[in-house]
């Protein structure tokens, strides 16, 4: 009995004890601090880049802005940033149209038909092509896949849109394979073995069943590759060089939005003139594009999501 | 008569006949020798204590058992006289000819309408009218007709869990099947449910050959014209329910329906 009244007791002090009970109110604000570090960098960044863009852009007339002469080192600078958007959205296209068709059939083959066995070696391989700096894959674009297209295509330019768009899917291949097959695993087997009582056959379970149900977090990996197309710069900076021209030519040079950054950012432009204020227009255009793709595969995944 | 505790000997056709049934996960032995028939349009009941094999046999009839790796089997199981481990009888057509319905109701992430045509639709069917026409017979079988016929293009999970399982039953009836495998239809559903399942049975079993596993005696007797009784992956006995659940022949069946054990 004395026991019981002991512990009980010792319980009721501790539950008096100020000092347990600041610690739990004040645990949570440190937690809700943690998390805001992100959100108020972001909205800093948004910020920065409004600011010093509005610049510009009181300069600069929108016509000229949406334009297809980039000329911002010549006497009478030019601004057009139409030959940046074009070459971002070249290369990505050209990086998605490897990406996605070989990132979601890996991931098909990993997730459905794989061996356990294999599935344990092949993945962390994978995830290594996924570690390479992407300046590595810059200049393998630039020395071994150009050279090598260039016996297909002799007109290939020794700087063009096409090797480092190649590079670009490679590079996000593994991402997209990756998270495609973690939203394929997450498709209970339940739901495997419904479709394969009634007769149907792997295949069938994989393409009618499995990635119908994991088709929103197929879409948000392909989203989140084009993402990482629009914003990869030193594979673009090496292998496609700073042509400002506006072309869909995409065996000869084009510049795209962050090597146009890169270029600037390294010296060429003074601080205060306005080729330097561009560099902030070009990336505030460049966060809308970003965006707008995340919005867009929000609404598309929530269309196509299939509950479960 | 070669089995001495195979007992049902009437004369309707012979659907399913195990001959001398092993298997093996690893290195565990899960059924062992098993010699039975399931005749057509009877509902076997399969009975026993937990991980006596009953849930393991049944998904043997439809080699679905085989999704899991390490799976070794030794015997036959003839179905209408074929050997359904023959490489002669492609595993897709035995599981469109044999339906199963699973413990927990498992339809697709759908519209009831996709989840209830999707088996005649991936064995080629293609005309509309014709699956809209499997949609309402198949539904009316299940019961489920008159609770979604304004609904049909509804998510299927926005069923109740009774309402659920009844759909993968018709999901299973679209296909038109012989044979109807069950197991445990009803563990996930609350009484109510339940009961509605079990009446189907009762009028299924008119048109299908039916097998059901279930861990409630009182459903095996409820609703079964023969119960085998498993225990550690062996068949003991199996016999019409009737005899089984007042006059066994083994004691170890006496024991487990007068609930000494299990």
């Amino acid at each position: 009995m004395d026991k019981t009244i002991q512990v009980r007791d010792l319980i009721k002090k501790n539950l008096n004890n100020p000092k347990n009970r600041n610690i739990d109110k004040i645990m949570p604000n440190i937690f809700l601090l943690a998390a805001s570090i992100s959100v108020i960098t972001t909205i800093g960044i948004v910020l920065t880049l409004i600011f010093d863009a509005f610049k510009f852009f009181k300069e600069v007339p929108l016509r000229e802005v949406f334009s297809t002469h980039l000329a911002p080192l010549a006497v009478n600078p030019s601004f057009g940033i139409l030959p940046l958007i074009n070459g971002t959205i070249i290369t990505s296209i050209i990086a998605m149209m490897v990406a996605i068709p070989i990132g979601l059939a890996s991931a098909i083959y990993l997730s459905e038909f794989a061996s356990d066995k294999t599935r344990k070696n092949l993945k962390p391989m994978m995830e290594v092509l996924a570690g390479i700096p992407t300046i590595v894959y810059g200049f393998f674009a630039y020395s071994f896949v150009t050279p090598l297209l260039m016996t297909i295509i002799p007109s290939l330019g020794a700087k063009n849109a096409l090797s480092p768009g190649i590079v670009m899917g490679i590079m996000i291949t593994p991402m997209v394979a990756s998270l495609s097959e973690d939203a394929m695993n997450a498709v209970p087997n339940a739901m495997r073995e419904g479709a394969l009582a009634l007769g149907a056959t792997k295949l069938e379970v994989t393409l009618k069943v499995v990635v119908p149900a994991a088709i929103s977090g197929i879409i948000a990996s392909f989203v989140l590759g084009i993402s990482r197309a629009i914003g990869e710069t030193m594979i673009v900076v090496i292998g496609s060089g700073s042509s400002k021209n506006f072309s869909f030519d995409f065996t000869q040079s084009m510049q795209t939005m962050t090597a146009y950054i890169v270029e600037f950012t390294s010296g060429d432009a003074g601080s205060g003139t306005l080729g330097y204020y561009s560099l902030y227009a070009v990336g505030l255009i460049l966060f809308v594009f970003t965006l707008l793709m995340n919005l867009f595969a929000q609404y598309i995944s929530r269309k196509y999501r299939e509950e479960y | 008569m070669t089995n001495p505790i195979n007992a049902n000997n009437d004369d309707k056709n012979i659907i399913f006949d195990v001959k001398d049934l092993n298997l093996w996960y690893g290195n565990d032995k899960a059924l062992k020798g098993l010699d039975f028939q399931i005749k057509e349009n009877d509902v076997t009941a399969i009975i026993g204590p937990s991980g006596c094999g009953k849930s393991t046999f049944i998904k043997t009839l439809n080699r679905m058992v085989e999704l899991i790796p390490s799976v070794k089997i030794t015997g036959e199981i003839l179905y209408n006289g074929t050997n359904i481990f023959d490489k002669s009888l492609r595993v897709e057509e035995l599981r469109s000819r044999v339906g199963m319905v699973f413990q927990k109701p498992n339809p697709f992430p759908k519209s009831i309408f996709e989840n209830v045509v999707y088996g005649p639709k991936i064995h080629g069917i293609r005309d509309k009218r014709k699956l809209m026409e499997i949609t309402e017979t198949s539904l009316k079988r299940a019961a489920l007709w008159d609770e979604v016929k304004d609904r049909l293009n509804d998510n299927a999970y926005g069923l109740s869990g009774g309402q659920q399982q009844r759909l993968c039953l018709a999901r299973a009836l679209a296909m038109e099947p012989e044979v109807l495998l069950m197991d445990e239809p009803t563990s996930a559903l609350d009484p109510i449910a339940t009961a509605k399942i079990e009446e189907l049975i009762m009028e299924l079993k008119k048109e299908y050959t039916i097998v059901i596993v279930t861990h409630s005696m009182q459903q095996a007797a409820r609703i079964s014209d023969k119960t085998a009784f498993f225990l550690m992956g062996e068949l003991i006995e199996v016999d019409k329910t009737q005899k089984i659940f007042t006059t066994p022949r083994d004691k170890r069946t006496e024991d487990y329906v007068t609930g000494r054990f299990g």
